[in-house]
This record gives C-alpha cells, structure tokens and sequence, in this order.
C-alpha cells in the first residue's frame, strides 16, 4: 500500500496542517520507508484475538461524582490577553460577523 | 551552608539532613542552581534545562521551611530539589513541550504527581529538555536544540527525557521526572548511566502530563539509585479523580520489602527471572550482551532461579507501537490549533488558515510526521489494515507478557537499549530512530511496569539493564533491582 502525493495532501488537508511542496516529496518517501516496515503486521494471524482483548485488562475505576471543578491557581483573565463578562476573547479573524467590533 | 559532594548525594540521605536541621531547604536549592551553572547545564552548555527560576525556587524553599517549623517535622523528601520533563504541568514555569507551538505557556493548575511530590517537601527547580511532545529517542527534536550527554558532550542523552535524565547524571538534581510513551525515560537513563522507571500503566495519575498516546502515556521517576527512584515512585502513585485510567490498587511497601532483605546473602531466593531470547539478538553490541550475562550471573549468586523463555511477538513491537502512538497522537494534538495555547501565527485571515498555518509553523518535523503518520492510518479505507490489525497484535504482545508471568516468573530480564549513546546526528532515518525503543516499547505496549539500571560501561558509555515485572509487580520489580544494584555495587559504573 504505498503512499501517495494525493494521499498526503488528503491527510495533511483532515490534520489541519499545511505541506508546501518542496515538503511533499521528503514526506511521501518518509512515510512509505516507516509503513514498509508496518507491512509486517499483514503476515500475523490475528483471527482469534476478540475485541474485547484491545482494551485494557485493568478496569476502569468507578468513582462518585462528588469531585469538584479543577481548582485553578490564578484568575482566568490572568492566562489570556483580553476577556469580558468571564469569557475568554480570541482573536478575531475576517471570516467573523462584525468584524469592523474588534476584539483588543 | 554549602553541601560538599552534593551531587552524589541521594535524595534520602539529603532529606534526613533537612528533616534534621542539618541543612535548610534554601542551601539544596543553592547547591543544586550552583550545580546546574558549574556543569553549564543552560541553553549555551550542555542545554539540560528549558526552565529555572533561582527566585521562585528559593521562594518555595522559605515556605517549606516556614511549614517545617510550623510542623515541627519534615517531609519524606524535604527540601529535595527536582527536576521535571517539560511536558509535566508546573505552577511558575513554563509547560512548552520543548514545542514552538506552546511558547510561553505556563499552565493554571499542577500535574498530580508534581502535587504530591511537593507535599512531601520536593522543590521544583527546573523543567528540562525533551524531544517535542516527546517524540524521539535522542532529545534531537526540541526546539530549543539538542542536550548533550554529561558522560560525552558529542553524543545525545537519550529521549525524549533526555534532559531529565542528564539533570540527574551530572549531578544537578538527585531525582527528576520524565515519561514514558514507548521508552522515554529508561532508554535515556541507560544512555545517562542513572536509574529510570516506568511504572504500571494507571498506576501513576497522568492528570497534568501533556497528552502523547493516552494508551500508553505513563509519568516515570529518575535517580541516582533504586532507594530514591523507589521512594518517590511510592509517593507518586495511586488513585486521582482526575484521571480515570489510575488505579485503585494498593500502593506502597516497595521500599519494606527490599530493606527487610538487605541483610539476607540471597535476597532474591524463591525469585523465578525469565531471560528472553528475542531481547538478544545477534545483533546485539557484545559489549552490552556481556555485560547482561554478567547481570544474570549476579541474579543467579543472589538466589534467583534463571530460566530461558519465549516472548515470540517481540520482533512486532515497533511496527504496532508506530502505528498506535502516532494515531492516538494524531487526535491529542488536535487541540493545539493557536486559540487556546501558546503560539499563534499572525499570517492566517480566515479560521481554517488560522489552525493550519499556526500548526504547520508551531509543530517540528518529527511531530508533523507522526501526526499525518497516525492520521494516515486513521483515515478510511487504512484503518482496518493498520489501526485495526496493530490493535490485535498489540494484543498478543500482551499475552506473551501473560504467558510467562502466569508460568510462575516473578520479573524479567533484558538489555534496556541495543547500543550505548550515539553521537548527536548520527541517525538521519527515522525508522532507524525508532529501532533504538525496540526492547522498552513491548511494557508499555503490555501496561506493565518496568526499569532500567546501570549494570556497567561499554567504552566509557553507560549500559542499562532491564527489569519488567506483572502488572502492579512494582515490588517485586523493586527488590530485584535493588539486589542487583547492590551486588553489582561500583562495577555498575565502570
């Protein structure tokens, strides 16, 4: 199965990165060196491996619900550069409505 | 007071002192900042630390001290400086990742175990280098450049705690803490020459530990010997509401168990240790082979009954580990998109360009890899052939883990690593890379605990030995090494 140009423009486009194409080339023979060695894993009989197997065999504990909100140590205006009515603002951007209200 | 040989001291003896008043908790912070400069562990030297601050951490020591008093005693680790991998959530410093893409972060809340750790009177003084997100093997992929090997400046650490585990070699801190995806911290405690363990998957809250590969993700401990790795793993561990993979499973007698044995001349006798021929290879450095056999012959004098067996998917482990770490990566670092955290790229004008641009700029180019890696095998018509057929033989990975511990073996024994450190640039292909994991990634894959500890040197570069025990087998894990550590005394640094 061997990667393609197309395939990572595909996968880069679905993990939100950008790859220009002077880095296309180095990626498409990077990623098809590391799965050739995946092509291993084809050879293994794995049809009597139940699903349930992936999991892992330490449960996971059950606990109440009591536990609080996680206590922060500093006022949340502290950790952003602007904020109001206690909401954090982001940067706003050209494809937002109202654009010409623009956040500090 | 300044402390003489402060950089061989453990953090036990060191604790004893501040808990007696010998020392207060301002001179360990001193001696270990005066350490960090004598060995130029900064940004322009050796490149161990991305973090510090004398101020803060001096700070702290008078608040400890203050609480001392006040208590009229002194914690299990009082006044004991620590070093933490920077993908840990600290108060005061920075929490980067050793990644452009989280510049200046510094985190509004504290990792469980760095908590923990302090109520027992730990000081933080430092968050050191890594290898982005901890992808690597050698401490190479950080932003802020590569840490050099304290035993040879031109060779790497080891990684991706290599900073970790190099703070601790070079005397700057007695004990540190990394993680473990796949290796992270025994692989370059071998290449360090210094204690590293990686505990029970769940064992260790990860609430605060930057997420990599959840499934696999586990924060491990650092020293100079087993004493103080055993110590602060005991006070790490256990239950947290906030992370629902930790374990409700007793914690503790790790350290009762092996001094109860100290005076015994076969502490190890009733032991059954598995050695597994898969773990060496023909390959293998014969210098590292040797010094195993040695370790094995020391097991055996010690009263341990050492048995050959059979781990048949182990030559498996690399392919699975590099489809499933980078496919649970691929989905973790999704949030890093440049509105929450850290980094954002000023060219974007629409949202869309906003996340790719910011991430294509903030990420480096072995997590870029991985992540359209794991994206790759993730996307429809791969997942089956990949995510899917990794997951089963993940696993059979597991039942060779369960075969032979329910054969009756107490703990296993291995090289941690098939060759010493090399030299910084010296592997340009990344599979190559990968191959340097090949006998640590099975435990993580498994969730079992295990550690590694020095057993000797091949010319002049550490070795590291392995021990991997059941899941939740810390002790056993413990009292094999401390034994081992023991019999082997000075030879394991030479």
């Amino acid at each position: 199965m061997a990667v393609t140009h197309e395939d990572v423009r595909h996968v880069a486009t679905l993990a939100r990165l950008e790859v220009d194409d002077a880095r296309l080339d180095h990626l498409v023979t990077e990623l098809n060196g590391i799965l050739a060695h995946m092509d291993a894993l084809a050879e293994v009989d794995t049809r009597e491996v139940e699903q349930a197997e992936f999991a892992p065999k330490v449960g996971t504990p059950v606990r109440s619900d009591a536990s609080g909100p996680l206590k922060m140590y500093a006022p949340l205006e502290s950790f952003a550069p602007a904020s109001r009515d206690g909401f954090v603002l982001v940067h706003r951007l050209s494809t937002h409505e109202d654009s010409e209200n623009r956040a500090p | 007071m300044s402390i003489t040989n402060f950089g061989s001291l453990s953090a036990v003896a060191l604790s004893a002192r501040v808990g007696s008043g010998d020392l207060v908790p301002a001179d360990t912070v001193a001696a270990s900042f005066d350490t960090a400069d004598a060995v130029s562990a900064g940004r322009d030297g050796l490149n161990l630390i991305l973090w510090s601050n004398r101020e803060l951490a001096l700070r702290d020591a008078s608040s400890l001290a203050e609480g001392m008093a006040k208590a009229g005693k002194g914690g299990l680790l009082a006044g004991v400086p620590l070093a933490v991998k920077d993908n840990i959530a600290t108060l005061g410093l920075p929490t980067t990742c050793a990644s452009k893409i989280l510049a200046g972060y510094v985190s509004p809340y504290e990792a469980t175990a760095i908590i923990r750790l302090r109520e027992e009177g730990a000081i933080v003084v430092a968050k050191t280098n890594m290898d982005e997100f901890a992808m690597g093997s050698s401490t190479e992929n950080s932003a802020y450049g590569p840490a050099h090997n304290p035993h040879d400046v031109r060779r790497v650490t080891g990684g991706s705690s290599g900073g970790s585990a190099a703070a601790v070699a070079a005397g700057i801190v007695p004990i540190a803490l990394g993680s473990e995806t796949g290796g992270s911290v025994r692989q370059p405690a071998a290449f360090c020459g210094i204690v590293g363990v990686k505990p029970t998957y769940g064992r260790v809250s990860r609430h605060g530990l930057v997420a990599f590969a959840s499934s696999l993700d586990q924060i491990g401990t650092m020293a100079r010997n087993v004493d103080d790795a055993a110590l602060t793993m005991e006070i790490m561990s256990g239950l947290d509401p906030f992370d629902s993979t930790s374990s409700s499973a007793p914690v503790g007698g790790y350290r009762d168990q092996y001094m109860s044995l100290a005076t015994n001349p076969a502490p190890l006798e009733g032991m059954k240790i598995g050695v597994p021929a898969e773990y060496f290879p023909e390959n293998l450095d014969p210098g590292i082979r040797q010094l195993c056999l040695r370790s094995v012959d020391a097991l055996k004098s010690l009263g341990a009954k050492v048995i050959d067996v059979k781990m048949p998917q182990t030559p498996l482990a690399i392919p699975v580990y590099y489809i499933v770490a980078p496919a649970e990566a691929s989905s973790n670092l999704a949030r890093f998109d440049g509105v929450r955290y850290g980094f954002r790229s000023e060219e974007a004008s629409t949202l869309s360009e906003l996340y790719s641009i910011t991430r294509s700029e903030g990420f480096g180019p072995e997590v870029t890899r991985r992540i359209l890696l794991g994206t790759y095998v993730l996307s429809a018509g791969y997942y089956d052939a990949y995510y899917k057929k990794a997951q089963a033989v993940r696993a059979l990975i597991t039942r060779d883990f369960g075969a032979v511990f329910g054969d009756g073996v107490d703990a296993l024994f291995t090289p941690t690593t098939p060759t010493t450190a090399f030299p910084i640039g010296g592997i340009t292909d990344p599979y190559e890379m990968y191959l340097s994991d090949i006998f640590t990634v099975t435990a993580n894959l498994a969730g079992v605990p295990a550690m590694s500890l020095p057993i000797g040197r091949v010319g002049g570069l550490p070795v590291g030995g392995q021990i991997i025990a059941p899941h939740f087998g810390e002790a056993a894990m413990f009292r094999v090494a401390y034994a081992l550590e023991s019999a082997l005394g000075q030879e394991a640094h030479q």
